[in-house]
């Protein structure tokens, strides 16, 4: 691939790895492994948006870099373990069946993702575009974990994941939001993270088990 | 200028006011003057804007225009009867040892917060601060769901917090994809999210991608507005929440969401010059209706049946705004302001209804006109203003909306009456007998606050036969502006 330079070379390469990770934690059915996978996504978020602050002198890029190198690799992961911890759930194995499945089914999702980003990534003249497909890969396979799991943390962990797909897809598309708004959404995602920590501990106090198998009581039309 | 902030400010620094007031006994006190001042605020607003049209302030962060204008107001009012309602009924909660003296505290602590980011998601200009404030409201009302700490309002909390945090999730790509269009016209920066400019631009933004961008806005925060079929979250969040959050989320948050799809629309309408936006509009609001309707039926929870009527009336406005044209939308916005009247009325009177019979279940609420003749006939007038009985303000609107129906898509029109006869069966064949029947229990003994829920019924009683005139000119010019 001569003629590309190094930092696509970088992105494309960091998209790739987001992608990979994206589906890694699809497939992991320990919570601790769960988390650090969450963290190496953030490492890997954080990277490519200072490749492309630097590469196209962006310089509010650094800014959201330096937000998502505190939020994602070290706050949330961090209160995730801390959570982890108390609640004793280290060592939680999840029952998941059929991984298979759920892969093939995610290949399908990543095909989808791509036919929907490519009018968009005709129209977009950032450096990046040709990773918007890969955001909204990734934003499928985290939208996809939060259905397949059952239990509290992990699906709180996709939702998380969801964030990260979202928040690259705002870089590949449009160099990212604007730094208000990019700081509001940091602050729900800090808040959401809080209360989810709140809520592990309630649920276990009532139900003895962070399985949401015993959260089914409430049914339509009863 | 000062207005604004003042709407914005009061909210604000009373949450912050009753979180170190803590526990003692006057915070329930300051949460009613807290949300009075924030309503004479709105007044304030509401005033100025009569006198010098739309404004726009604070660096274009903060817009008021004849369409969000009205809907302030309504969110400040509500926001205050629902304070005055909840100081006694609160009260009573903790006597039967619901409630914990600190969770009163995050109750008014969150109630505050809840009241600052719908009136934010009102005020704001710029579409990504009003997805954040939606969020932030959704993050305060999961604590406020879930108050009880019961098995069942746990569950309903966190599918809830999940459904909605999903949807919202939707609403973010769904922005973004406005920011990628409108970045293209208006540059980088932060404004080329600012309503105000994406309006001026907006036959100029790719209609490909905003296309894209609607249907995932659409989804997002129709999760909120309760669209069928991403309504799961509502009845559920409705049953198992204290009353004046049921009064809330139904009143305010249902209307703020689907203020949020409106302005989006606007843009879309404006980019396309198709009738795409307007026919998924008018297709989520009949499904939603029609389920809504025939669910009804079913419920056994008095609250979740009022939750249900909700999605159905959601489903009507949604429908009516999806219609579009001067009428319609007019319509819309007043069924918008009646029903959020009258949902939270009912909510207050049944809410009072379950604590002196000590349930929710509609087969042991019987009797309530011997128990408390003031409940009784608030909940039987509330139930018939619901259900579309002249002369109250909802018949007028439902008429409208019915007539321009028959003349504008005829095809609907059975669809809807349908929806409403069932509705008015499903309804009234359970609340008469709640209000008419023979009382089983002796009742519990403490005094109803009945106050807020006759206002309620009396304000759209008077929109029914009259409305006054810079009302409906508000009403008229924003009609005009959605199209």
């Amino acid at each position: 691939m001569t003629g590309v330079p190094l930092w696509a070379q970088l992105i494309n390469l960091l998209a790739a790895v987001l992608l990979l990770l994206a589906f890694a934690m699809l497939a992991q059915r320990r919570v601790l492994t769960l988390i650090n996978l969450y963290a190496a996504q953030g490492f890997a978020l954080a990277c490519s948006t200072a490749i492309v602050a630097w590469a196209t002198d962006q310089t509010h890029l650094y800014g959201s870099a330096a937000l998502t190198l505190i939020l994602k690799v070290a706050l949330l992961p961090w209160l995730l373990h801390r959570l982890v911890r108390k609640l004793d759930v280290r060592w939680d194995v999840e029952g998941l069946l059929n991984i298979p499945t759920t892969m093939l089914f995610g290949i399908v999702l990543v095909v989808f993702a791509f036919n929907l980003a490519a009018p968009i990534e005709q129209l977009a003249s950032t450096i990046t575009r040709s990773t918007l497909g890969i955001a909204m890969a990734s934003v499928m396979l985290a939208f996809l974990m939060m259905i397949t799991r059952r239990k509290a943390i992990p699906q709180v962990i996709g939702f998380l994941a969801m964030e990260n797909g979202l928040f690259f897809a705002a870089t590949s598309a449009t160099y990212g939001m604007p730094m208000v708004v990019e700081l509001g959404i940091a602050l729900d995602i800090l808040v959401a993270m809080l209360i989810f920590g709140v809520f592990f501990f309630q649920i276990r106090e009532q139900f003895d088990s962070l399985d949401l198998k015993h959260m089914e009581k409430l049914k339509e039309g009863e | 200028m000062i207005e604004t902030l003042a709407v914005l400010g009061f909210p604000l620094a009373g949450a912050l006011l009753l979180a170190v007031i803590g526990e003692r006994a006057p915070a329930s006190r300051v949460n009613v003057a807290v949300s009075l001042l924030t309503w004479l605020a709105s007044l304030a607003l509401g005033f100025k804007v009569v006198r010098d049209g739309s404004l726009l302030v604070v660096n274009k962060l903060f817009f008021v225009d004849s369409f969000n204008v009205f809907l302030i107001a309504l969110t400040a009012f509500v926001g205050f009867t629902t304070a005055l309602f909840s100081r006694p009924y609160m009260q009573i909660e903790s006597a039967h040892g619901r409630l914990t003296p600190g969770r009163l505290k995050l109750y008014h602590c969150m109630y505050q917060v809840f009241i600052f980011t719908m009136l934010l998601v009102l005020l704001s200009n710029n579409m990504g601060i009003l997805w954040v404030a939606l969020e932030a409201a959704t993050l305060a009302t999961v604590l406020l769901v879930s108050l009880y700490r019961t098995p069942a309002s746990l569950e309903a909390a966190w599918k809830y917090f999940i459904l909605c945090g999903v949807g919202i999730a939707q609403a973010l790509f769904g922005t973004i994809l406005l920011y990628f269009a409108a970045e293209k016209v208006l540059g980088a920066g932060g404004g080329a999210l600012l309503w105000t400019e994406l309006d001026g631009v907006k036959s100029e933004l790719e209609p490909t991608v905003l296309s894209l961008a609607f249907v995932f806005l659409l989804v997002g925060y129709g999760t909120k507005v309760g669209l069928v079929p991403l309504h799961n979250w509502l009845p559920d969040a409705h049953a198992e929440g204290p009353t004046p959050v049921s009064a809330v989320l139904s009143g305010l948050l249902l209307n703020v969401a689907l203020y949020a799809v409106i302005r989006c629309k606007v843009l879309v309408e404006g980019s396309l010059q198709t009738s795409f936006a307007r026919e998924l509009l008018m297709g989520f609001g009949l499904v939603s209706v029609v389920v809504a309707a025939f669910l009804l039926s079913r419920q056994k929870d008095v609250k979740r049946l009022f939750a249900y009527s909700s999605i159905e009336h959601m489903g009507i406005i949604t429908f009516a705004f999806g219609m579009g044209g001067p009428i319609a939308n007019f319509a819309g916005l007043l069924h918008m302001t009646v029903h959020s009247l009258t949902k939270s009325a009912i909510f207050f009177a049944v809410g009072h209804a379950a604590q002196k019979t000590g349930t929710q279940l509609i087969d042991g609420i019987r009797g309530l006109v011997t128990l408390s003749p003031l409940i009784g006939w608030g909940l039987a007038l509330g139930s018939l203003a619901i259900l579309g009985m002249p002369p109250f303000g909802v018949f007028a609107s439902e008429f409208l909306i019915l007539t321009s129906a028959v003349r504008e898509y005829p095809w609907a029109t059975p669809f809807l009456l349908l929806a409403l006869g069932v509705a008015f069966a499903a309804v009234f064949s359970k609340v008469q007998p709640m209000v008419f029947g023979e009382a089983k229990t002796a009742g519990l003994p403490h005094r109803p606050t009945m106050t807020p829920v006759f206002v309620h019924l009396g304000l759209v009683l008077m929109l029914g036969i009259w409305i006054p005139p810079f009302l409906a000119d508000w009403y008229r010019q924003a009609a005009r502006l959605i199209g």
